[in-house]
């Protein structure tokens, strides 16, 4: 059993314009230690799906369907006081934007020995010392004296680095981080990001990393979920993700990847937006962008299937790579026509497999 | 910068904002139509030289300029001089005036945050449910009642048709049970309206401050909704009632004139009102640097609670 199971997942949005459906029938699994990056552009529903894992959506956003089970429980069905329990404690969350994130009101400290207080039968004294500790296990200098500061006396990436505290402060099994280096400067991102490859590899939280950036999926993950327009549209290990990508989305994101020693002009971008998910495209979500879309792909929808074997997602296996795309499943006349360019590491510099092998996309002549 | 210093600085900005109000009121008065003089005499004809040895008595013979430099002279040792009219000096008659306006004002300071905090916080809290829809109703029929209204309805009931409560104030001591019971209707009287305020501006600030990141944040921890509501939003929603209350607090001891009238309270808003028709100028003197100092001092006292709630107002 796996430590987090989210099957068929509906979460609606009720609207003046009509009912958006954020996140349409996703279904993935997080098994205990490993890290799954969910990306997708902006809009896609990724920030929407994991709030609803611990029912942190507001009014007018309601989970229609599906099931999360974590740990076997289903957290759909479990009280309000349960709930509270399994949040902080046992699923913790980290969002963009720290510096929202946090009260202005209270000391960074306070924040964190709140969350200890929460759950554990600690006395305050306790709870502050063990705030302090974790102050600086993610790397706040001088951390006692810190303690007392508020928010506002924090920069961008101390602040970051306290809302991870916060969320570490009870030992999650799952952590689920929303967009966390979005907006902070490149060189506190990367602190950031080493930090959270720490954890990664030395403790026991699993993670949902939650990004629209496939750099920090490529440091990061074990494996990924590609979404687009509320529905997973790609899962792979992390590697064969970035070789080999299956759904013709997923390779137009790795195309507008743009890399050192390029001699295009113009960085490679998708054509056309993410469509209105209160009227979503007919058949395929992605077909009015698709280059290599066909007549099948506006009236049928694909199924997320095995790539190579085209047999459904349970049929496939828990680590087998999947795309919903038409191809998979034979339906496909002309089928896609991109290659993957693997560059040497030569051209960057860097020792970093994902990095030093970009892989590129080249699409149709007639495209 | 020490709170401490923060005083002090801001207590010395308010000394020529008292000079000023009070310089302004000065000149104010005397260039009214009417003469103390006529009022000392009981409008009778007296002789140039009578008239002219009350003047001096007075000082009212000076120039407005001097005769203000001279009335701040004595304030400053706290000496406002004897009213002309009544012959009584001013600051035994304001003595014995303020405490039962302080403790009118106060009371019904305090039953506007005591009825408005709660019932704006349940407001925010169901929003769009039962209880927000009545607070709003019972807010829109506070604001809207004229205070001489409601207090002469009260009266009417309590006083008159039932007969619970006296129609005008015991002789007791200010700090006596029959007191405070008669003080009951006039403190509902004044304090209504602020009440009614009080809970539209926290239900809004508060709706405000629940849509904010940290909100989730709180939940996301597991913390209880009692907890997120009373530690987390409402500290952060009471800023800017504090401002508005901080002034309501100064306006409920100084503007009390009409329920003061209705309940036969022996505050100072009447004093002042006769004060004026009078031209009793040592007491209007007297009265408008209380208020300037109670504005002053509520203000003060806001930007204390500001600082105190709020880290990141630093003073």
């Amino acid at each position: 059993m796996a430590l987090l199971e989210v099957d068929d997942l509906v979460v609606q949005f009720y609207t003046d314009d009509g009912v958006v459906r954020a996140v349409d029938g996703i279904s993935y699994e997080i098994r205990a230690g490993e890290t799954v990056g969910l990306v997708g552009e902006s809009g896609a529903g990724k920030s929407v799906a994991s709030l609803a894992l611990l029912r942190l959506l507001r009014d007018p956003g309601e989970i229609v369907r599906g099931e999360i089970r974590f740990d076997g429980r289903d957290l759909r069905e479990c009280s309000a006081a349960d709930l509270r329990e399994i949040r902080g404690n046992d699923i913790a969350m980290v969002f963009q934007d720290a510096d929202a994130a946090l009260n202005p009101v209270y000391t960074v400290g306070e924040q964190i020995a709140e969350a200890i207080r929460a759950h554990e039968p600690v006395t305050d004294r306790e709870a502050r010392e063990r705030a302090i500790d974790l102050l600086e296990r993610v790397g706040i200098a001088d951390a006692t004296t810190r303690y007392s500061d508020y928010p506002h006396e924090f920069s961008g990436g101390m602040q970051q680095r306290a809302v991870i505290a916060m969320a570490l402060s009870c030992d999650p099994a799952l952590l689920i981080c929303d967009e966390p280096t979005t907006g902070l400067d490149v060189t506190v991102q990367a602190g950031i990001l080493e930090l959270l490859a720490d954890l990664a590899r030395e403790s026991e939280t699993a993670i949902q990393l939650v990004t629209h950036d496939l750099g920090v999926v490529a440091e990061l993950c074990d494996r990924v979920l590609v979404q687009y327009a509320g529905e997973i549209v790609e899962r792979a290990p992390v590697e064969d993700l970035f070789y080999d990508p299956k759904h013709p989305y997923t390779a137009g994101l790795l195309a507008s990847i743009p890399r050192l020693g390029d001699d295009r002009n113009r960085l490679a971008t998708i054509p056309g937006t993410m469509p209105s998910l209160v009227d979503p495209p007919t058949g395929c979500r992605f077909h009015p962008r698709c280059p290599f879309a066909e007549d099948a792909c506006a009236r049928r929808n694909p199924s997320l299937v095995g790539a190579a074997s085209g047999t459904s997602a349970v049929d496939a296996g828990p680590d087998a790579h999947l795309a919903a795309c038409l191809e998979y499943t034979g339906d496909l006349e002309a089928g896609l026509d991109y290659e993957v360019q693997v560059r040497d590491g030569s051209e960057t510099g860097a020792d970093d497999p994902c990095r030093e092998r970009n892989p590129g996309t080249r699409r149709g002549e007639t495209r | 910068m020490s709170l401490g210093r923060y005083v002090l600085t801001r207590i010395s900005v308010a000394v020529p904002v008292l000079l000023g109000v009070t310089a302004l009121t000065f000149s104010f008065i005397h260039a009214l139509p009417g003469d103390p003089i006529d009022a000392l005499v009981g409008f009778r004809s007296v002789s140039p030289a009578t008239e002219a040895s009350i003047r001096a008595e007075y000082h009212l013979d000076r120039p407005i300029w001097e005769q203000y430099l001279l009335w701040v002279r004595n304030v400053l040792v706290l000496e406002f001089g004897e009213s002309p009219i009544t012959g009584r000096n001013v600051a035994a008659t304001v003595g014995r005036r303020l405490p039962a306006t302080l403790a009118l004002g106060g009371a019904a300071w305090l039953l506007a945050l005591a009825i408005g905090v709660p019932t704006g916080i349940v407001a925010a809290v169901r929003r769009g449910g039962p209880a927000d829809e009545l607070s709003r109703l019972a807010a829109l029929a506070g604001i809207a009642t004229p205070n001489f209204w409601l207090g002469l309805v009260l009266l009417l009931i309590f006083g008159v048709r039932l007969g619970w409560v006296r129609v005008i104030p015991p002789d007791a001591p200010l700090a006596s049970l029959a007191m405070a019971k008669f003080m009951l209707l006039p403190t509902i009287t004044l304090g209504t309206a602020s009440a009614a305020f009080v809970t539209r501006l926290l239900r809004s600030s508060m709706l405000a401050e629940l849509d904010a990141a940290y909100v989730r944040t709180a939940r996301a921890k597991g913390l209880r909704e009692r907890t997120v509501i009373l530690k987390h939003v409402l500290r952060n929603a009471l800023l800017p009632v504090v401002t508005i209350t901080g002034l309501q607090l100064a306006f409920l001891i100084d503007g009390a004139v009409v329920v003061e009238r209705i309940f036969s309270w022996p505050g100072m808003g009447r004093l002042l009102v006769r004060s004026i028709l009078q031209r009793d100028y040592p007491v209007i003197q007297a009265g408008v640097l209380l208020i300037g100092v109670s504005i002053v001092l509520a203000n003060l006292l806001v930007d204390i609670v500001y600082a105190v709630l709020d880290p990141r107002i630093r003073y």
